[in-house]
């Protein structure tokens, strides 16, 4: 029989209603897994009181004839970004050490209402910025991926939502959060084999979510398949009065809607993604996701976004301008750490605290931040990027006059190691490339897993939607998925 | 124009001033979370989630906030924007959470409008001038650092943390503390007229920057200097003052003025430096990613119009067009109070002219003298209409309507009432009249004989006996006739 904890969403969902097993049991399962996985760091809290009450919930209701809800017996990974009540949160940056929150964001909030349990808080980029979760100031989550060339090099599960990737990856949990400023669900879920979905910017409450880049941070769900994805987000979503920019919309059932029949569906491939020294294996994939595509009955047009190269430099300056700003209040006065240095005023307690709360990747943020928006400068660049960020939307907008969704690859290359990039915050920037655009335009995009290179490792495959089309989105990820075949997993070594 | 100058060694100089005025926006809520607002409570008593900047929280306009500085620009005829954007101003202090204030540096709600003030409001023959206020944008304010609770460490109070304010920029068309203080008062005025700012400058609810500069006649603006935070319509006529004396004196002196804040001192009466433009913050304003673009619909803009009561310089209009006299119509409409209980009156069909006196001399006067003010009268309207009734109709001499009022202050009795149990009502029978005359007559044959041999002045005398006999109740204009008929009567025969 298979094992509780190789069951997605969809399948626990489905085996708890039809009393195949007990929620507590799966709840259970995934407890010990996560107890055993230490090696990975995905975990920085573990909550098994939480899945064990969600469990017992699901399990009462079903006892007693009720109608569960969708999640009931679902337990989930919540990325440390999430405020969660009573429930340390860090967004896994000193600074933030001790701060329990009395409150619940929305997003994780609308997942316990549908009946998900929590089985922890996962390990993530200090503050969401960064590629690889070499920036977590507790230690990087470890990739369960390794290369098959007998070294045993430990591999980036891409960032920020690098503890999402690795424990949904290592059967940790069947899905987890994951919040995108720039790519942070869908780099790591290309890195590590799973799906991931970032909706339309507004589908998801930012509010109780730890703001990063405020006009760009998205949450999104992360799990093993597209329709799992579906079922998450769709929990997720929807409107919330208390964050002005969530849109006024009822969520659409995307579960339900799912099919992978494409027909008449015109898939944009943009000329400008081919970059250069990009991975063989990489341009093959797109070729090989292209067909599986015409398969499912897409037609395929070239479609040009002349922008593109620009969304990277735009990206790192609106990006940091408004962390630079969102991040000033840690600042030791009112939670988490606070240094006071014997005798120290007030501004040498905001210097010591931010010196030592937070981490370098932080730091040169805040500091790219403060520069661009400074006298002088700030019509240089923020400005500047602000138009760019215009043209980049216009450039999807006018794609969207010949095609439906894009199809493009997740990140320019598989997972690195540990300490391959670190030392070159540009290169580690350029891991982006793919995923920043339809950030900047707010756009819905997925990354579902489309086969191995040649050193074993996952590859994804990016669609990207017009505004509010998650379903178009989701359901050309189905088609890939379903003629992809994509069942490679990692041995577990941890 | 103004002719205020000053006299410096090297001739006369001008003074150009400008204000920002911070009036907090009555409202129950902060304009960005549902906390409240009311003034001396606990200390973090009234802080929200946002208020405090906790992680994660987010800022949602209140939309009472927005109407009302809305309705602020409309009563002063600005250009209302339909389209405005809220900025961050960063910073960082202990009282100010989130490191940043949200304010409108670039696109404000309201854009240019206009006051009208006089210059000098107790001579309704004063010449009027115009002040042009260049826009009002609503801005968060912060919290409250307490320096006196701890040998060692400062408190912190998040109460005003996030309470709503509007800036309302003035051009800088003020020429003298006059004119700056009336500039002020007026637009209290309206803002209490209005109702979107209580105008109470002691609680911080209004306070003022000040800037000033000074230029020889027909010269270009000098480098001007911004007092912060001034808390008094005196305070602020006494910067003005102080500071244009101050920057003559440093001008004269060979000095140059430094582009500075400055502070107002007033147990010495002086501006003092606090910081000069080189250590001045860089802000880094940038749009607000937090939250989307202000867009006022039409139906919401109507609204805020329809709901606009009658301004001061409208009321003062009509009140002169009733009748009275330009003086008492200004000094009725100067406060809100004032012209909502005179409005009463006047609703409850009293003559106009006749309740202007009696309400600016009568009640102001009884006011003044028992130190309480209109909104806590003890004499309502309703009551004052009773009174004046009474006047009007003859029941009550001027005289006695003084008593009956005194009588109404101390006991709250209605007018009629006090008339009935105090028996103060005039009398006009002229029987009974005629039977005191003849008393007093018979009582006093020798003034009545020097009358009639020609002292016209002892006429008086009689008047006053009469009206003393009958307890002051007699109507005085049927006791003169009477007198006239019963002193003349002997003369004939």
């Amino acid at each position: 029989m298979t094992e509780l904890t190789d069951l997605g969403v969809a399948g626990i969902r489905d085996g708890v209603r039809d009393g195949s097993f007990t929620a507590r049991e799966v709840a259970d399962a995934f407890i010990v897994k996560v107890s055993q996985a230490k090696a990975l760091n995905a975990f920085l809290v573990e909550t098994p009181e939480h899945a064990i009450a969600a469990a017992t919930a699901a399990d009462t209701a079903r006892e007693a004839g009720e109608t569960l809800k969708p999640l009931a017996g679902v337990p989930i990974g919540m990325k440390d970004l999430f405020c969660t009540k009573g429930v340390a949160t860090t967004a896994a940056s000193h600074i933030l050490e001790g701060f329990t929150p009395t409150y619940e964001s929305t997003v994780s909030q609308n997942l316990w209402d549908a009946g998900a349990g929590m089985l922890g808080k996962l390990n993530m980029d200090q503050f969401a910025m960064g590629s690889s979760n070499e920036t977590s100031a507790f230690g990087n989550v470890i990739s369960p991926w390794k290369r098959n060339d007998g070294g045993n090099a430990s591999l980036a599960p891409g960032g920020s939502s690098g503890g999402s990737s690795s424990a949904v990856a290592a059967r940790l949990c069947p899905g987890a959060t994951g919040t995108d400023t720039g790519g942070s669900i869908r780099q790591p879920a290309a890195f590590t084999g799973i799906s991931g979905i970032k909706p339309t910017y507004g589908r998801c409450s930012r509010w109780g979510t730890i703001a990063f880049a405020s006009s760009l941070d998205q949450a999104g769900p992360m799990a093993r398949d597209v329709k799992d994805c579906a079922i998450l987000l769709e929990a997720m979503a929807g409107f919330d009065a208390k964050d002005g920019t969530s849109l006024q919309l009822d969520v659409p059932k995307w579960e339900a809607g799912l099919s992978a029949n494409l027909n008449g569906l015109r898939v944009g491939i943009p000329k400008e993604y081919r970059v250069d020294g990009m991975p063989e294996e990489i341009e093959a994939l797109w070729q090989q996701g292209i067909d599986w595509l015409k398969d499912a009955g897409a037609t395929i047009v070239e479609v040009s976004l002349p922008h593109t190269k620009y969304a990277l430099p735009a990206y790192y300056i609106i990006a940091p301008a408004e962390a630079s700003s969102n991040l000033a209040r840690y600042d030791g006065v009112r939670y988490g750490i606070r240094d006071l240095p014997t005798g120290a005023g007030l501004q040498d307690m905001y210097a010591a605290t931010r010196a030592d709360g937070f981490g370098p990747e932080v730091k040169r943020r805040i500091m790219i931040g403060t520069y661009v928006l400074s006298a002088g400068f700030y019509d240089a660049y923020y400005t500047q990027a602000q138009k760019v960020r215009t043209l980049i939307a216009r450039d999807f907008e006018k794609a969207w006059e010949t095609c439906d969704v894009l199809l493009t690859p997740t990140a320019p290359s598989a997972a690195f190691a540990l300490g391959e990039k670190s030392a070159d915050p540009i290169a580690m920037y350029l891991n982006d490339v793919f995923t920043v655009p339809s950030s900047l335009a707010g756009l819905p995009a997925m990354s579902v897993p489309g086969g191995l290179d040649k050193q074993g490792l996952p590859l994804g495959l990016q669609i990207i939607g017009k505004p509010l089309d998650e379903q178009g989105v989701l359901n050309a990820g189905l088609a890939i998925e379903q003629r992809a075949g994509f069942t490679a997993r990692p041995e577990a070594w941890w | 124009m103004s002719d205020y100058r000053i006299q410096g060694e090297t001739g006369e100089w001008e003074v150009v001033v400008g204000l920002e005025v911070h009036a907090q926006v009555t409202s129950n809520a902060k304009l960005f979370s549902g906390a409240a607002t009311a003034f001396g409570a606990e200390p973090n008593t009234q802080v929200s989630l946002v208020d405090a900047a906790m992680p994660g929280m987010l800022p949602v306009p209140n939309r009472e906030c927005i109407r009302q500085a809305v309705r602020t620009g409309m009563a002063i005829e600005a250009q209302i924007n339909k389209w405005s954007r809220f900025d961050r101003k960063n910073y960082f202090y202990a009282d100010l959470p989130q490191g940043y204030q949200i304010s409108q540096l670039y696109h404000p709600i309201v854009g240019e409008g206009a006051i009208d003030i006089s210059l000098d409001e107790k001579n309704p023959d004063a010449t009027g001038k115009r002040i042009g206020v260049e826009r009002i944008h609503v801005e968060q304010d912060a919290g409250k650092l307490m320096h006196d609770q701890h040998p060692t460490q400062s408190y912190v109070d998040l109460n005003r943390s996030g309470v709503a304010l509007m800036e309302i920029v003035s051009k800088p068309d003020l020429a003298s503390p006059a004119e700056t203080g009336a500039y002020l008062r007026k637009l209290r005025s309206i803002l209490r007229y209005v109702g979107s700012c209580d105008g109470n400058m002691e609680e911080g609810s209004m306070r003022a920057d000040v800037n000033v500069s000074v230029r020889k006649p027909g010269d270009e603006l000098g480098t001007r200097t911004e007092t912060k935070n001034v808390n008094s319509v005196r305070f602020v006529m006494a910067v003005v003052e102080q500071e244009a004396k101050r920057q003559v004196e440093v001008l004269e002196a060979g000095g140059k003025i430094v582009q500075e804040t400055r502070l107002y001192d007033p147990d010495r009466n002086e501006t003092r430096s606090m910081r000069s433009k080189e250590d001045a913050h860089d802000y880094r304003y940038f749009p607000d990613p937090d939250l989307l673009p202000l867009v006022l619909d039409d139906a919401f803009l109507a609204e805020c119009r329809a709901s606009l009561p009658e301004l001061p310089d409208a009321k003062r209009a009509r009140y002169e067009a009733l009748g009275i006299a330009p003086y008492q119509a200004t000094v009725l409409t100067a406060e809100v109070e004032a012209a909502r209980w005179f409005d009463a009156l006047l609703d409850a069909g009293v003559k106009p002219a006749a309740a202007a006196n009696w309400t600016t001399s009568e009640l102001f006067g009884a006011l003044n003298r028992t130190g309480r003010d209109i909104g806590n009268s003890p004499v309502s309207p309703a009551q004052a209409a009773e009174l004046l009734g009474l006047i009007a109709d003859g029941t009550l001499s001027g005289s006695l309507a003084k008593q009956v009022f005194e009588v109404m202050l101390e006991t709250g009795d209605g007018a009629a009432k006090v008339v009935e149990d105090r028996g103060l009502k005039q009398t006009s029978d002229t029987g009974a009249i005629e039977a005191v005359i003849a008393e007093v007559m018979a009582a006093n044959a020798d003034k009545v004989a020097d009358y009639r041999g020609g002292k016209d002045k002892l006429f008086g005398f009689f008047v006053g006996q009469t009206m003393k006999a009958m307890g002051g109740k007699a109507n005085p204009a049927v006791v003169n006739e009477l007198l006239k008929t019963a002193l003349g009567e002997s003369v004939a025969s």
